[in-house]
């Protein structure tokens, strides 16, 4: 068992972040990144995050094991079909992997490749299946392994997504399909937060929320006009606004968002986009 | 039907050049109705090619330029000025021009790009409401298909990046999921909801298709 999947079984509030594999073949950036979050749960690392080509990130992921940092492993169905999808989750499990996160992924429309082709022979609710299929001892054409993988595998849930209860009916999907876990898109309006786990709590599955470190109002209003799923409320584009310190006023709502993840969910997934020495801040 | 557009004038002076005597082929179904290839088109198109300089042996307007056989009946009636030409400058789909050019070893140019099987909303506006995936499931989908208006073609709901109601890819435009969701709750059903519909069998699209009725 993953120590993510000990401690949520344990019932204890787990931290997780995220790194970016490399544009290119130096790791040293993304590695010393990964080395700062030492202390969290597991580590994130993203699969061509934002639809923008960077290396795999089993390559990362297998060098934070052998530096006893846990991995989550991203992986999308927009740049692998079938085969590829579950020919990298064998070769993840050989290298140690544990933990993944099964994503759709973002539109190839808005990253750095454009015109490539994207996949989606597979969606984020049959790759759930094929890793069960892969952990119960057989491929998705129904062959069997020689060497069974041991996952720890959940999905990404947006709980502000509005209509609500479109947003549910895929999100129980994933419950049926297996997901152990989720990690949330970056949220801020807790009400909504509420309301999606007042309905999520009876399907038993741990919800870790993601919270993200705002630096500035343009960045709020950045993320609202450009980034899916993420919606920053006009009151907190305020509170930046008028913050004589906007980068410590960010880390103050990051911290309240903590708060409210530890009364309500099983962990915390921070996004502190190069500030990670304000984690011990945003935890206090 | 096949939706087309004519290559830009440039793109096809381009590939004209060295090319001075032309046969225009066109045809009368699709490329008529989206108006990149019909009587009205092709008569442009030779007007323009002659105030540039070009010769034009002589035209056709295929009735369906995808019909193989008829395709090469109406070559043959054209014999002399298709014989005459240096090329063949077809105004027709992807499909219409690999019709004429599996009846003449002339050089055959295309001169439109295929765009999608489309659907007309009203003239000149053209939308893209089936793939041809050869499994529909348009029956569980409340007749929308998310195969073909779902950017990103997910078969079991919307994904992360629905907001409002809009689609990722184009705000815009409304998710392909939200119009089902809402159109089974109007008819009271659950439809596609009602289960994790399956990996599709792609298998069904395996290049090139082939068909054959059993008689």
């Amino acid at each position: 068992m993953s120590r993510l999947a000990d401690q949520l079984a344990a019932g204890q509030f787990v931290v997780t972040a995220e790194i970016a594999p490399p544009k290119g073949t130096d790791l040293g950036p993304s590695l010393e990144k990964a080395r700062a979050l030492r202390d969290v749960t597991a580590v994130n690392v993203t699969d061509n995050q934002g639809a923008n080509m960077r290396m795999t990130p089993l390559v990362p992921a297998s060098l934070l094991i052998r530096e006893g940092i846990e991995p989550i492993l991203q992986l999308t169905c927009r740049d692998r079909n079938r085969m590829a999808l579950q020919a990298d989750l064998l070769g993840a499990a050989a290298l140690g992997v544990e933990n993944l996160l099964l994503l759709s992924g973002d539109h190839a429309r808005f990253g750095d490749h454009p015109g490539a082709r994207s996949v989606f022979d597979l969606d984020s609710v049959h790759l759930l299946q094929a890793v069960f299929g892969l952990m119960e001892g057989r491929d998705m054409a129904g062959r069997p392994l020689q060497g069974l993988p041991n996952f720890f595998a959940g999905a990404a849930v947006t709980p502000e997504a509005e209509p609500f209860d479109l947003m549910f009916q895929k999100f129980s999907k994933k419950v049926a399909a297996g997901a152990a876990f989720f990690q949330t898109q970056a949220v801020f309006d807790v009400s909504r937060l509420e309301r999606f786990l007042d309905a999520a709590r009876p399907l038993g599955r741990p919800v870790i929320l993601g919270v993200l470190l705002l630096k500035s109002a343009n960045m709020a209003r950045f993320l609202n006009a450009n980034i899916p799923g993420v919606r920053v409320p006009q009151a907190l584009v305020q509170r930046l606004e008028e913050a004589a310190d906007p980068r410590e006023e960010g880390v103050a709502i990051a911290r309240e968002l903590v708060a409210h993840a530890r009364r309500l969910c099983q962990g915390v997934h921070l996004m502190t986009l190069g500030q990670e020495e304000r984690i011990p801040d945003i935890l206090a | 039907m096949i939706i087309s557009d004519q290559k830009s004038k440039e793109e096809l002076l381009d590939l004209l050049a060295e090319k001075q005597r032309l046969f225009l082929v066109g045809c009368g179904s699709c490329a008529t109705a989206c108006k990149s290839g019909g009587e009205e088109e092709v008569f442009r198109m030779q007007e323009w090619l002659q105030s540039q300089g070009k010769e034009i042996t002589g035209s056709v307007i295929i009735d369906e330029a995808c019909h193989i056989m008829r395709a090469a009946r109406d070559l043959r009636h054209h014999r002399a000025q298709v014989e005459e030409a240096d090329a063949l400058l077809v105004l027709a789909c992807g499909a219409g021009i690999q019709s004429i050019s599996a009846n003449s070893d002339k050089r055959v140019i295309g001169g439109l790009n295929s765009l999608f099987l489309g659907n007309i909303r009203r003239f000149g506006q053209y939308e893209e409401k089936c793939s041809l995936c050869g499994e529909c499931m348009l029956n569980e989908t409340a007749g929308i298909c998310p195969v073909t208006n779902c950017a990103k073609g997910l078969l079991n709901g919307p994904c992360g990046g629905m907001e409002d109601g809009k689609c990722e890819a184009d705000r815009d435009i409304d998710c392909a999921w939200h119009l089902i969701f809402e159109r089974l709750k109007r008819q009271k059903r659950e439809g596609v909801f009602a289960r994790i519909v399956p990996v599709r069998d792609r298998s069904r699209q395996r290049k090139p298709g082939r068909h054959k009725l059993d008689r």
